[in-house]
């Protein structure tokens, strides 16, 4: 990572909220995060904790009609997406951001060919004759080292593997050659050596365009070998971010602690792994205080009754915790 | 990183049965054609629009001396009139071939719009979901409910008889079925993530539901389609039977039915031979449908 590229998407206290028939739901409340060219975010967290909630509001592509971006700033380049109408997104969609999800097999549309597809979306990047965008396509294939192009692009999606078809969106997804990539758990359905192929072609295109990448996952392995910095969510919020190494040496939020705890290890042979007590608060209804607090075994009456500021604590290392000894940005 | 990328080729070999199944439509699904169904189908389309050159005499001449004849392969029987002739004497297999004019253009025409604005009500609620689909829902409900046949008699006699009024009235009565089984299609494919990948590419609601949804739910469509051909033209039958459909002299299968009820004792073929050609062309395309079902599966073509 290089401290000193540019930064191409700087999201600003955001919050996006879903209205439900059952209340509001703060899934995003309040986040804050800034991605530099190529570079790598991972954003970790568990289930239901508004990561995948984060990747959809930058696309401003929040399940309709429920979801809303209520406040803060999405700045791509330095424009704000969150004022922008809906068709100067379009523009935006695909060329300049991008998204892989999680599961290949619903990925691709199963009644067009993998070359239908990646032509349908060369189309709409390019001005091209129909032989030079199968070309193009074709040229995409091989970039994402799928073997014998000719002859997939003329493959259903079905006929082709897990691991395969999760290439040929990746394909798609960089086809327009886009500054930001939000992969959201992209390796999650795929096996653990096609995960580890598939994360090298991640990193190789990365270092070819220079992308800027938004890593959800919730596998600290997968973490630990792809991103340059992490942000930990909880609750809608982040709560510790900072420089992947130093964030696994040293985590300074008890929920990362214990996140990081949690993990089983090849060195150390337990009876059981810890867990963390309790269950996420509902994202109806927030406790006052850190989110945190009820599951936290050092939470105090301050804790349960005021949200914790976001403090350094190291080399643009950040946590939200009121136990942490702030110490001064030293750059 | 050389490492890696040798890993990577190795596990992307093209495998033979890959290569094999890439290749669209081999010969062996010919084999698989539903023939029987198939030529049944050919032969009434060839039949019903070639009539004139086809038919061996006029489908509204009456020739009384030649009254009630029987099939040519009865006692009484001669090879002029093959299938034998009605009351008025006319020739009852020139009447089956122009009746399938009737039912033919009578079930494409019912098709076409009943169907079309089924799939488009179907597509635009499944898609856009919330009030717009409980509303059309709901109007497909109230469709559903009506009686086909009460319905089809109440627009036959307030719109006067005619082709028309029988297209009209089946067209109003069948869209709702397709734009509910439409709906439910599109309620599956919207929820994969290729529509939300589409978005994320850029492209509008119009553009995702006519490039991506549709092609989706048209085998789905046309499976419909031809399993609803049966229907409507029983449908028709039913009305000229009824006395509500196409008005005599033109003939139709279902108003042959209806004359010769009176006759069945005696003679037996005028109510026999257009009752077994409405069962077996009904019987023809839906077998095709059912067949046209598995072939528009990309999954079942090439197994």
């Amino acid at each position: 990572m290089d401290i000193a590229a540019p930064i191409v998407l700087e999201v600003k206290d955001l919050h996006a909220y879903l209205y439900t028939r059952w209340g509001v739901v703060r899934a995003v409340d309040g986040v804050s995060f800034a991605l530099r060219e190529g570079e790598t975010l991972g954003l970790v967290g568990e289930s239901g904790c508004g990561k995948t909630m984060t990747g959809l509001s930058v696309l401003r592509l929040l399940p309709e009609p429920a979801g809303r971006i209520v406040q803060g700033q999405v700045l791509l380049e330095g424009e704000d997406l969150v004022t922008k109408s809906e068709a100067e997104m379009r523009r935006v969609r695909g060329r300049r951001i991008s998204m892989i999800l999680q599961d290949p097999q619903t990925s691709l549309n199963p009644v067009f060919t993998i070359g239908d597809q990646l032509v349908e979306a060369l189309r709409m990047l390019h001005v091209d004759g129909k032989p030079a965008l199968a070309h193009r396509a074709e040229e995409a294939l091989r970039r994402v080292k799928v073997a014998a192009p000719e002859q997939r692009m003329r493959a259903y999606p079905h006929q082709m593997s897990g691991g395969m078809k999760q290439r040929v969106v990746g394909a798609i997804a960089v086809a327009g050659e886009p500054r930001v990539l939000i992969a959201d758990e992209p390796t999650t359905a795929l096996d653990v050596t096609i995960q580890l192929q598939y994360l090298a072609l991640l990193k190789e295109m990365q270092a070819r365009t220079r992308l800027a990448m938004l890593f959800i996952t919730h596998d600290f392995g997968i973490v630990a070998r792809m991103c340059d910095r992490v942000a930990v969510m909880y609750a809608g919020r982040i709560v510790e971010s900072g420089p992947t190494r130093a964030l696994f040496r040293a985590p300074r939020h008890p929920y990362t602690e214990a996140l990081m705890a949690s993990v089983p290890r090849m060195e150390a042979s337990v009876e059981r792994l810890p867990s963390i007590e309790g269950q996420p608060p509902s994202l109806h209804d927030l406790p006052i205080g850190c989110r945190f607090a009820p599951r936290c075994r050092y939470a105090d009456d301050r804790c349960r009754h005021e949200y914790p500021p976001t403090l350094p604590v190291g080399v643009a290392h950040e946590a939200a915790c009121w136990r942490v000894e702030p110490s001064p940005p030293s750059r | 990183m050389a490492r890696v990328e040798e890993r990577i080729e190795v596990g992307m070999g093209p495998s033979p049965a890959a290569e094999a199944s890439a290749r669209p439509r081999s010969r062996g699904d010919l084999a698989r054609l539903p023939w029987v169904s198939f030529f049944i189908i050919v032969v009434m389309v060839l039949v019903a629009v070639l009539a004139p050159l086809v038919a061996p005499h006029s489908p509204t001449e009456q020739s009384l001396p030649d009254k009630l004849r029987p099939p040519a392969w009865l006692e009484g029987g001669s090879t002029k009139h093959l299938l034998g002739t009605d009351v008025l004497g006319r020739d009852v297999l020139s009447r089956l071939i122009y009746g399938a004019r009737v039912s033919l253009v009578v079930a494409a025409a019912a098709l076409l719009a009943g169907g079309g604005v089924g799939l488009m009500v179907g597509i635009v609620s499944g898609y856009l979901g919330g009030r717009v689909d409980s509303f059309l829902m709901r109007v497909v409900d109230a469709t559903l409910t009506f009686p086909t046949i009460l319905i089809a008699l109440l627009l036959a006699v307030s719109l006067g008889q005619g082709l028309q009024t029988i297209a009209i009235a089946i067209t109003v009565l069948i869209w709702a079925r397709f734009a509910r089984v439409v709906r439910g299609e599109v309620l599956a494919v919207k929820a994969r993530d290729f529509v939300a990948l589409a978005r994320v590419h850029g492209c509008s609601h119009v553009r995702i539901m006519a490039v991506h949804i549709v092609p989706n739910v048209l085998n789905t469509f046309m499976v419909l389609l031809t399993l609803h051909i049966g229907f409507v033209i029983i449908v028709e039958a039913s009305l000229s039977f009824l006395g509500a459909g196409i008005p005599p002299p033109t003939p139709s299968w279902g108003q042959m039915v209806a004359d010769g009820r009176s006759h069945i004792a005696s003679a037996w073929w005028l109510a026999v031979v257009p009752g077994a050609a409405i069962m077996l062309v009904v019987l023809a395309f839906n077998l095709f449908g059912d067949w046209l079902r598995d072939w528009l599966d990309p999954r079942l073509r090439q197994v």
